[in-house]
């Protein structure tokens, strides 16, 4: 291969280029990305962005940056795939490539009359409204949405979470542990609203609930997942469904097109963390300079979430026959494991509040 | 000079964390040897004392970043900046830590 193109200048494609280079592929590496920004990390946004303790955190430094060698094609779009070797970008340019990683990550799903936070300009935009806010209103209790609410707190905002579940985050944590996650916002002083869909956001703030109570709220912010983002590759030659439709190792139905990160959906599983973005751009890119999928995928599916000053770990599968190996609920400190439904003793997955060291060790034991 | 705890306090495999006017420092016993590194994590905040211990490294508990705790170096992203070592001592069943060295950097 003489040129690899990849697309999505994030996380994902930025270790896919890494990857790339580390085994050995020393052709032309073309990174396009939407954004006028090189590569930054989206975790700080929610948090210490929002709080204003720091900046954009950049994911490469001036030495990572001359040793990748790439060209970067910033605050381009790709616009459509036009053949296996060939990308139309927004400036009504085209790039050719050999080998082609897809990275181009998710989009926020969003309500009218929202803030949402993917992006840094996202964030910048939301922390300047933060500024003069009072009343913050934050749609959807998962883990976007709560550190959201916490950073709010923590500016000495009122804030007010609905979730439109029963319970927050019960399709990744399962009830009883998600119960314990939303109490973090009741502990600190946020309303927490469930069981109640939003009818719309007013122009001027306020959140109009379906059941005709309105939640006062001078910003309010979505935090009600993403899709993946692969408009530009309707109607071309790349399979798509929920996401790029990929093997377990990340290979498209083109031998020569990869993709990786928020957007892949690999063999029917489509990962959405941190972690996954980087392990997906080791197997990935080997693939594509193999030629074939000569590796695949762990499902490690590890996920941190820092909210109220508690971290929270998970990792695996959350399963019915969940249990508390350590600590307690009560105290917001403790590690708890998931239990295979037919076989009690096989840890599939764990969860911890504040409980590093335990969630570390135990996971090493996941099945 | 600090003392850090007592050596039976920290078996092989096991980690201590210590915090005063200094930096917080975690203190390993790797198999019999015990090194003493600056807790956090230089890529974002986590306490590496709560990390896994695996032969002289140690992986962060938050984003897998590993350390050799010998020369403090970083051995794979997401860290890319070493974290400090101090020396240690080991004297009559006690664990003491060389601060002093670093302290105009704390």
């Amino acid at each position: 291969m003489k040129t690899i193109a990849i697309i999505g200048a994030s996380l994902a494609g930025l270790r896919s280029a890494q990857a790339l280079r580390q085994q050995g592929y020393d052709g032309r590496i073309v990174l396009i990305g939407d954004e006028v920004h090189l590569p930054y990390d989206r975790p700080p946004l929610s948090k210490d962005f929002l709080l204003g303790k720091v900046e954009a955190v950049p994911l490469a430094d001036q030495e990572d940056l001359d040793e990748l060698n790439a060209e970067w094609r910033l605050g381009v779009k790709a616009t459509g795939l036009l053949s296996a070797r060939e990308i139309e970008l927004s400036d009504d340019t085209t790039v050719e490539a050999d080998g082609i990683v897809i990275a181009t990550g998710g989009l926020p799903r969003t309500i009218p009359g929202t803030h949402v936070l993917r992006s840094l300009d996202d964030a910048i935009k939301l922390r300047e409204a933060f500024g003069t806010a009072q009343h913050i209103g934050v749609i959807g209790a998962g883990f976007i949405g709560a550190e959201i609410a916490s950073s709010a707190r923590a500016l000495g905002k009122d804030v007010t979470v609905v979730e439109a579940l029963p319970t927050p985050l019960t399709r990744v944590l399962g009830a009883e542990m998600g119960t314990a996650c939303g109490h973090l916002h009741g502990d600190h002083g946020s309303t927490l609203i469930t069981g109640i869909n939003v009818d719309s956001v007013n122009v001027d703030g306020g959140i109009n609930l379906a059941d005709g109570r309105v939640v006062d709220a001078d910003v309010v912010v979505a935090g009600i997942g993403t899709r993946p983002a692969t408009d530009w590759l309707a109607g071309g030659p790349v399979n798509l469904d929920n996401g790029v439709l990929c093997d377990a190792g990340g290979v498209t139905n083109l031998k020569n097109v990869v993709a990786v990160g928020d957007v892949a959906n690999c063999a029917g599983h489509r990962a959405e963390h941190w972690t996954s973005a980087t392990e997906q751009a080791q197997v990935a890119t080997r693939n594509l300079l193999a030629g074939e999928t000569v590796a695949t995928h762990t499902r490690g599916g590890y996920v941190w979430s820092d909210q109220y000053g508690v971290r929270i770990q998970f990792i695996g599968r959350a399963t019915d026959d969940v249990r508390v190996e350590d600590g307690s609920i009560e105290d917001r400190k403790f590690v708890a494991t998931y239990r295979d439904g037919e076989n009690p003793d096989d840890i599939v997955g764990i969860v911890a509040m504040s409980n590093a060291r335990l969630f570390t060790r135990l996971r090493r034991n996941l099945k | 000079m600090i003392r850090a705890c007592a050596l039976m306090d920290l078996p092989p495999g096991e980690a201590v964390r210590i915090v005063g006017p200094h930096a917080p420092i975690a203190v390993f016993n790797a198999d019999g040897v015990v090194y003493a590194i600056d807790d956090t994590c230089t890529h974002q905040d986590a306490s590496l004392s709560e990390g896994w211990l695996e032969g002289c490294f140690v992986e962060c508990p938050l984003h897998a970043a590993s350390f050799d705790l010998r020369t403090g170096e970083p051995t794979c992203l997401p860290a890319k900046r070493p974290v400090r070592t101090y020396p240690v001592r080991v004297e009559d069943g006690v664990v003491y830590v060389e601060v002093e060295v670093n302290k105009d950097v704390a």
